[in-house]
């Protein structure tokens, strides 16, 4: 008996192009929703929770975002901070603002992020240092929780 | 004559690199990816008190409502006192929105709530949580659907150098 030889070696191709758009917009969908924002660098903090904050909807002309830890320590740019040290990084920022066209510091947003478990005294000193910069618009940054 | 044959042949890119480049991106992307919680803010507009003679002469002062918060030696909430009249014990908050709620709807003025200003003199060791949720219980409470605006003029008595 003589069987059909199939030495035939041809590379079977699948059509790859609906997987490549799906992976396409994949990655076009992280993309859009990456946030390498200021948050991503103080992971630890947990933020109170409340039903009322209203979220930032219209951005400051220039903002500086300030997280705070417990042991009060700030962590400011990614940098870590003593609270008593933060004055002349502020002064910096202020400077900074002043080149951006931001001349009155008293509308430069000052966002606290401060751990649920920081004492309030610590808070409080922390605001009375960017005080001490002219900066009094203060925004206690919280979780929105759903009532 | 022979013609040159039309038979068009179809010509096919070698993806494999592509999609490799792209998977790499996806897998970073994906890794990276991160569910950030919805956040809000509590606005507080807190100026440097000038010294006297810079102060500007304010015609009608804003009624001031000092709320005082005590806290025990862990920082947990203990009571309000409201103008030094304590809020229900059993319900400190709640207590606090009633006791504002109350004395913004005594004299019946609607511009009332503009003007009033909550002073906090909170014990500098309290936690935070309880501060956000008293400012919270000043600021409004949720009627149904939708938010009963209270106070919105708050500002802290500065305790920061009782803690050390």
């Amino acid at each position: 008996m003589k069987f059909k030889k199939t030495t035939s070696s041809e590379i079977l191709e699948g059509d790859l192009t609906p997987m490549i758009d799906m992976t396409f917009q994949l990655i076009a969908f992280f993309m859009l929703l990456i946030n390498f924002s200021e948050i991503d660098r103080a992971e630890q903090i947990t933020l109170p929770s409340s039903v009322l904050a209203i979220p930032p909807t219209t951005p400051p002309d220039y903002q500086i975002i300030l997280n705070l830890e417990p042991d009060a320590t700030v962590v400011f740019e990614g940098e870590r901070i003593e609270l008593d040290f933060i004055d002349r990084r502020l002064a910096q920022q202020v400077k900074a603002a002043t080149r951006e066209g931001v001349f009155d510091p008293a509308k430069i947003a000052v966002v606290i992020r401060a751990h649920q478990d920081t004492p309030t005294g610590k808070v409080q000193k922390l605001i009375g240092i960017c005080q001490a910069e002219k900066l009094e618009s203060f925004n206690l940054r919280v979780i929105n929780r759903v009532n | 004559m022979r013609l040159r044959s039309t038979e068009t042949e179809e010509v096919k890119l070698n993806m494999t690199s592509m999609i490799d480049i792209v998977f790499q991106l996806l897998v970073f992307f994906v890794m990276t990816f991160k569910v950030v919680d919805y956040e809000g803010d509590f606005s507080i507009k807190m100026p440097v008190a000038g010294p006297p003679e810079e102060q500007q002469v304010i015609e009608e002062p804003p009624d001031t409502v000092l709320v005082k918060i005590t806290a025990d030696e862990a920082g947990d909430i203990t009571n309000i006192l409201i103008d030094d009249n304590p809020v229900d014990q059993n319900d400190l908050f709640g207590g606090l929105t009633r006791q504002i709620e109350l004395l913004l709807a005594g004299e019946g003025d609607p511009d009332l709530a503009v003007e009033t200003e909550v002073e906090f003199d909170i014990q500098p060791n309290l936690k935070y949580t309880y501060t956000v949720a008293a400012i919270e219980a000043v600021s409004g409470k949720i009627e149904g659907e939708s938010v009963k605006k209270l106070v919105s003029k708050i500002k802290f008595k500065d305790n920061s150098g009782g803690l050390e």
